[in-house]
């Protein structure tokens, strides 16, 4: 029987294009669906009535909301090329790591590219108090989920746009070599990756959104 | 060979009950460590540098923190009594409705409780809209696990308890019988359920301390008000 899977998301989102990775690293064929989020469609309403948000998955029909879960519904149906690793307690810390990302990195994202001034200053360090956390954990590993991409590292996206925005608006450099030694580098294996680097927006047009959306007033160097 | 598993928690968190609630369900043997959140154990400190909050399993040895991620690992751990079902379908529609309920019901709720007047009266539009969708999805089922208690009851559990508590001290009904009947049953039967109904926290130690919460917190966003 045919598989059918479609994903409803926009180009900007990092919760989408966390399930893109998702998709192409397990080979899965599916059908995008470009929402427009001042007009969503009736389809996407249907599919996720209660926040009528994306990202959206949906199987033969089944549909799938919120990234995370999302992530470990593909983990659990296509099992090749797994994302989450086997082990129970492994999995548990995979979970709390990603679950991070989500709880404390992207409020604080969103926050600097609104905030000003010492506000700003203060969400930025806020940030790199963050990113330290997550250098500790690292530790000497290639990836957060090893020796290749995994769950950790697919939901950590969020600092590939925090560093759009920051690049955008004109920042200060908040992922710097001399503070987080072990993250600059395993950012760099991150945005190197094959099929990672297919799943970030195009670099322009997301400098460009960012501009639009966010800039003008929010230069803090 | 007994295995070592150590919970933290304090006496009132509904978070740690949902892993009082998993290893109970599961019959597995724990040890109960008490923390004065006001006074942290250098231990809580230790395996959960990153949060420093209970609950916190420790299995022989090793930490694991965020109460959701623990009923998760229990399950995995240890599998009679299973919480979540097979079919990866269903545990996404639980794992969605867990968090449902972490970031929309409970932060809607908590909202009603710590505000007064037309704020108050604003923030029940949401509540109520949230609690609509819990209502919808009992539809036909006893338990949202459906025959038996499941993840998702686990993880919106609190709601039997605490709701009528935080209903008491600001005077309102939240969750009123004729407009939520499912939810209402549902709040029963799980606080009635074995195991449940004999790890509630003492209710009048929980009126005093929620009502101290929400007075405090009052304070504090009147003070922020007239200081801005």
């Amino acid at each position: 029987m045919a598989e059918e899977v479609k994903l409803f998301g926009t180009w900007a989102s990092p919760f989408s294009r966390r399930i893109e990775v998702a998709l192409k690293l397990k080979g899965v064929q599916f059908e995008y669906i470009e929402e427009n989020l001042s007009n969503k469609s009736p389809a996407l309403l249907k599919y996720n009535p209660v926040h009528k948000k994306i990202p959206v998955l949906v199987h033969n029909g089944k549909p799938v909301a919120e990234s995370l879960v999302i992530l470990e519904y593909i983990d659990e149906t296509w099992k090749h090329n797994p994302i989450l690793p086997t082990d129970p307690y492994e999995k548990a810390m995979a979970r709390f790591w990603a679950k991070y990302m989500d709880d404390k990195l992207w409020p604080a994202a969103t926050k600097v590219v609104v905030s000003k001034g010492e506000e700003q200053k203060a969400v930025i360090e806020e940030i790199q108090e963050q990113l330290k956390t997550l250098e500790s954990e690292l530790k000497e590993k290639k990836f957060f989920g090893g020796e290749s991409l995994g769950f950790v590292d697919i939901a950590a996206n969020i600092i590939v746009f925090l560093l759009v925005a920051q690049e955008a608006l004109g920042l200060m450099e908040i992922l710097t070599e001399e503070k987080f030694p072990v993250l600059h580098e395993w950012y760099q294996r991150l945005v190197d990756d094959a099929v990672f680097k297919e799943c970030v927006p195009p670099r322009e047009r997301h400098l460009g959104f960012f501009k639009a959306r966010f800039g003008s007033s929010t230069a803090s160097k | 060979m007994a295995e070592e598993v150590k919970l933290f928690r304090t006496w009132s968190s509904p978070f740690a009950l949902r892993a009082v609630w998993a290893l109970k369900i599961k019959g597995i043997d724990y040890e109960t460590i008490f923390e004065d959140l006001s006074n942290k154990s250098p231990s809580l400190l230790q395996y959960n540098p990153v949060y420093k909050k209970v609950p916190v399993l420790v299995h022989k040895g090793k930490p694991i923190a965020e109460s959701l991620v623990i009923l998760e690992y229990i399950d995995e751990t240890w599998k009679q009594a299973p919480l979540l079902p097979e079919d990866p379908h269903e545990r996404a529609t639980a794992r969605f409705w867990a968090k449902f309920g972490e970031d929309k019901v409970l932060t809607s709720i908590w909202s009603v409780f710590i505000k007064q007047g037309k704020e108050q009266e604003e923030a029940m539009v949401p509540a109520l809209e949230n609690l609509k969708f819990l209502e919808e999805e009992l539809k036909g089922k006893k338990f949202f696990g459906g025959e038996t208690i499941g993840f998702v009851d686990l993880a919106l559990g609190w709601l039997g308890n605490l709701i009528s508590i935080l209903e008491e001290i600001v005077g309102l009904k939240v969750v009123d019988g004729e407009k939520f009947p499912l939810l209402s049953a549902w709040m029963q039967d799980f606080a009635d359920a074995p195991i449940i109904k004999d790890n509630w926290p003492p209710r009048d130690r929980m009126i005093v301390k929620f009502q101290a919460l929400r007075d405090a917190t009052i304070a504090a966003a009147a003070a922020a008000a007239t200081s801005k």
